[in-house]
């Protein structure tokens, strides 16, 4: 098995596990981590797929964007959450559905 | 060389995978930096020495003590490991997801040789201007949003209730404020 491989199986781990994490997360931090774990998987596939077509400094400068982006997604989510924490008391998915009222 | 590289990409999914299985925010958060910094050690080992740097100091470092900050205002309320949709569901829709993305890209999956390219410094500040453009706007907009998030309004209802009724039952004019609290309080 060569190394671009196992970084493909690592990329889908990555995705499976943070997609498994989105989908049964009920604490919005833990919303939070999920999608950064499964925004990790995008990063190792975007450095794999440079490595695979030969432009592996294009896939760097690609991973760069990622990350500025997902920083920043991380960082306005958090902040959201930090006000959700202080208007309604609580940070679970379900007690914040006003829909169901 | 690709024993190492294996250990590596299973000791991150092990992290990754205990980074919402943990019980408190905390936990979640340090195996969340375990996970980047492996993933940042598996770029170094992929070739990406600049992306490895960038995801070890941001990934590993910046976001970690975002996440410790935030939960520390926040508090670390145990999160029980509850799921807003039933399990099986959500494994099976992982898995599905898994499966097709595997069958569609380690199948067709060829190492081509290294082709000449332009230096990193060349791709990023040149042939990719556009998108460092738009990352230093991004940013900026970022910092925005987080001031205007994280300002918090204290707005003294009592007097603001009170006093103009006070001065309106006198039959006086009600005379607005200039004092900086009043400004903070208005804003």
């Amino acid at each position: 098995m060569t190394t671009l491989q196992i970084a493909v199986i690592g990329v889908l781990g990555l995705i499976g596990i943070g997609l498994y994490g989105l989908l049964i997360a009920r604490n919005l931090i833990k919303v939070i981590v999920a999608l950064q774990v499964l925004v990790k998987g995008a990063l190792l596939a975007l450095v794999a797929a440079g490595l695979a077509s030969g432009k592996l400094n294009l896939g760097q400068s690609l991973a760069v964007m990622v990350i500025v982006v997902d920083t920043v997604v991380a960082v306005i989510g958090l902040a959201l959450a930090l006000q959700v924490k202080r208007r309604m008391g609580t940070l679970d998915i379900k007690d914040l559905s006003t829909l169901k009222k | 060389m690709s024993f190492l590289f294996a250990a590596l990409t299973v000791a991150m999914l092990l992290c990754a995978f205990l980074a919402f299985r943990a019980r408190h925010l905390i936990v979640s958060a340090l195996w969340l930096a375990g996970c980047s910094a492996i993933l940042s050690i598996l770029m170094y080992l992929l070739g990406a020495y600049w992306i490895a740097v960038i995801e070890l100091s941001v990934g590993a470092g910046l976001v970690t003590v975002l996440f410790v900050f935030a939960i520390s205002i926040a508090g670390d309320e145990s999160a029980e490991f509850r799921s807003s949709i039933p399990r099986p569901i959500a494994l099976i829709i992982s898995l599905v997801s898994i499966i097709l993305l595997g069958f569609m890209t380690i199948s067709s999956l060829i190492a081509l040789p290294p082709a000449t390219e332009a230096t990193f410094s060349e791709v990023l500040w040149q042939q990719r201007g556009l998108d460092m453009l738009v990352q230093s706007g991004l940013l900026f907009a970022a910092v925005v949003g987080i001031l205007g998030l994280l300002s918090e309004a204290k707005v003294p209802v009592e007097e603001k209730k009170t006093a103009p009724a006070k001065e309106l039952q006198a039959g006086r004019p009600v005379v607005k404020p200039a004092t900086a609290a009043a400004r903070e309080a208005k804003a």
